[in-house]
């Protein structure tokens, strides 16, 4: 039997591969199915589900209302259209953001005398150790109007005898997007530095040698090559910043909700679960085409050259 | 105006000082003087930690010297860094750049010229050419095999046609028949383009064969410079004696110096040995006797009115081409190689062990070195 094992490469395979498999298929494949099939179903008086076959969560996610004043059968109602796309903006511009703020640190860091990247690594996951929600709180101390920012602004300000209204910040989208940042900012940091730290001193000398000034080093060799991290980190960052809904319900409270706040209201709030599935799908739909392009034009994170 | 020198290279008085990982400091490169003319293939010979490579960095720019200065083409160097140096390097581990196929990497340093489209075409296709490349533009470096690989590192600094070269142990990772082939090559490329080529290595066979004048190096400093026949056959020191090819050593006092020649006691031998004095030494002198091993002549009876010596024969080893014979006279062992001129599937039958031989040293090849 384990001689029969020992020569049957594809049994191996198989053998390694079914534990994660059993359990994709128990938790994320029949889940997915069943989301499905709650999607096309209408919502009862006590927020059961009427199985049928019905695209009307779906109509209704894109605006299409049949609640419309002066008599109109349909009209468009952008609510659910602007939480998608408010949610898709958000997401992208926070990955902008936290490429921008996590290379150039990803860089020091690699560059950094071996002895000390070690400790720069562990200062970037440092934050880490501290619960997620307990981390948007403390923004949420500092953003509110009797805050540390704003108390800091008015002792300045009267310090200089000037006056000072408190300053409305939380509960912003402005607020929800520093949330983001800081959270997901290690995730980006990480795969960023992984890929620096494998282009070798020689890769750097090679290029000042032929000519090239930092600058253009920097364009042609060490962003190309560091490009696998910045792929990486940015799926690491886009796809839980589209879904989740902690940061934009503490730091946004009502007014800046996001896809994963309409998901959580209908499942727990709304009790209506069909309209709360179809969003969820719509959601990942969303999610895997921007990705698809994205990895299209950058590849998967993968190494650039293939052997 | 600037002013054209005679040499491609020159270090003054060069001083390259680290730190260690104890806190103490290191002159990696210790007052070193070098010349490197034009159209010079010049080699630094040194085995790990002589001060070769820190040298060739400084020439590069990658590295600054502590003190005294590096000049190219005449023209101090300061802190010129390496974008803006007249020099190119062929690094040891190659250093390509993954994500570029052999064409934009060779295609890299004209770009960074600026140079026109077309011309980058002729050129990187001519330089492929050269370096037996052709038809490998679209590949990628990781697709070639080492040798490959090595030319295109060869091929991506040439392009830029250089003042200088800097090779820093370009041939190290291949293996020896590769190796021999890419130093009758590399030596051929260096001749049609007459570009000064500054060869790093620890490889002595290397230097002997490629260069025009070689620099042995040691501790950070010049230990000899000079053509690969005066640094052979005139070694100016038992070390660089023993660092290039081999050597026996035998040390006595001279007694006598009469013009060129110098008679040395050995107390070994009991006797008197006639040597040239290489050394510039002086009667009284406690100094070294030293004879490369294929040098001395075996025979049954004394071939020479002096400087014959009578041993024993201890041990024989046949290597193909030589046959390697051990002899002990007065509690000295000498290395003698004889050529296998004849071919005789027994050569040890020339030789038996315990024979009795006669070893002439012949004084013209015997070198009267002073003690360091």
């Amino acid at each position: 039997m384990l001689k029969r094992l020992r020569e049957n490469k594809s049994a191996q395979g198989t053998l390694l591969v079914s534990p994660t498999l059993a359990w994709m298929i128990v938790l994320l494949i029949i889940p997915l199915i069943l989301t499905l099939i709650i999607s096309f179903g209408t919502r009862d008086a006590d927020g059961g589900v009427i199985y049928g076959f019905s695209f009307h969560n779906y109509i209704r996610l894109f605006g299409i209302s049949s609640d419309c004043p002066d008599g109109q059968t349909t009209c468009f109602d952008p609510l659910y259209v602007n939480i998608l796309g408010r949610s898709l903006s958000l997401a992208f511009w926070t990955t902008l953001i936290v490429i921008s703020l996590a290379y150039p640190l990803a860089y020091f860091v690699a560059r950094a005398h071996p002895k000390r990247r070690s400790t720069f690594l562990m200062l970037v996951l440092v934050p880490l150790w501290t619960n997620f929600v307990i981390r948007v709180y403390a923004w949420m101390m500092l953003l509110r109007e009797q805050g540390v920012i704003n108390g800091i602004i008015g002792w300045v300000a009267a310090r200089f005898g000037l006056p000072f209204e408190p300053l409305q910040m939380l509960y912003t989208p402005g607020a929800v997007l520093v949330g983001m940042v800081y959270e997901f900012l290690p995730f980006m940091i990480l795969p960023i530095f992984t890929s620096l730290e494998k282009i070798d001193n020689p890769l750097y000398e090679a290029a000042a040698d032929l000519g090239a000034n930092p600058f253009r080093t920097f364009l042609r060799v060490t962003l190309p090559l560091s490009m696998p991290g910045v792929v990486a980190g940015t799926i690491l960052v886009f796809i839980p910043v589209m879904g989740t809904f902690i940061v934009s319900d503490i730091l946004g409270g009502r007014q800046v909700i996001l896809v994963g706040n309409l998901i959580q209201n209908q499942f727990l709030s709304a009790r209506d679960p069909t309209f709360g599935s179809a969003a969820s799908l719509i959601l990942m739909i969303m999610t895997l085409i921007v990705t698809y392009f994205y990895t299209r034009k950058f590849g998967f994170g993968e190494e650039i050259v293939a052997v | 105006m600037t002013q054209t020198s005679e040499f491609a290279v020159e270090l003054r008085d060069v001083v390259k000082t680290f730190q260690t990982p104890e806190g103490t400091t290191l002159n990696a490169v210790d007052h070193v003087d070098m010349k490197i003319k034009n159209g010079e293939f010049f080699s630094m010979l040194g085995s790990s930690g002589c001060g070769k490579t820190t040298s060739l960095r400084m020439m590069a720019g990658f590295e600054w010297p502590s003190e005294g200065e590096v000049y190219i083409e005449g023209k101090a160097m300061g802190h010129t860094p390496p974008f803006q140096r007249p020099v190119n390097t062929v690094f040891q581990s190659y250093a390509l750049f993954q994500h570029m196929t052999i064409y934009q990497n060779i295609a890299f340093g004209l770009e960074m010229e600026k140079a026109p489209a077309n011309e980058i075409k002729t050129r990187v296709g001519h330089i492929l050419e050269m370096v037996q490349l052709n038809g490998m533009e679209r590949r990628y470096p990781k697709q070639l095999s080492g040798g490959q690989q090595q030319r295109v590192a060869l091929a991506r600094a040439l392009v830029k046609m250089p003042n200088v070269l800097l090779l820093d142990e370009p041939l190290g990772a291949l293996d020896l028949k590769l190796r021999k082939e890419m130093q009758i090559e590399l030596k051929a490329i260096q001749q049609k383009v007459g570009i000064t080529f500054v060869y790093v290595t620890h490889d002595q066979q290397e230097a002997l064969t490629m260069s025009d004048r070689i620099a042995v190096m040691s501790k950070g400093k010049v230990m000899q410079m000079g053509a690969p026949v005066e640094v052979y056959e005139r070694p100016n020191s038992r070390f660089v004696a023993d660092f290039i090819g081999e050597s026996n050593f035998m040390g006595g006092t001279v007694r006598e110096v009469e013009g060129e020649y110098a008679l040395v006691y050995v107390p070994a031998l009991n006797a008197e040995v006639k040597g040239l004095n290489t050394g510039g030494v002086s009667t009284g002198q406690t100094v070294i006797v030293s004879i490369r091993p294929e040098k001395i002549r075996l025979s049954e009876e004394p071939a020479l009115k002096m400087n014959c010596f009578r041993g024993q024969v201890t041990n024989t080893t046949y290597i193909g081409s030589d046959t390697h014979v051990y002899v002990e006279l007065g509690g000295q062992r000498l290395k003698v190689w004889e050529q296998n001129k004849i071919s005789s599937l027994d050569p040890k039958a020339y030789y038996t062990i315990g024979q009795n031989l006669c070893l002439n040293l012949f004084p013209e090849n015997t070198l009267v070195l002073a003690e360091s």
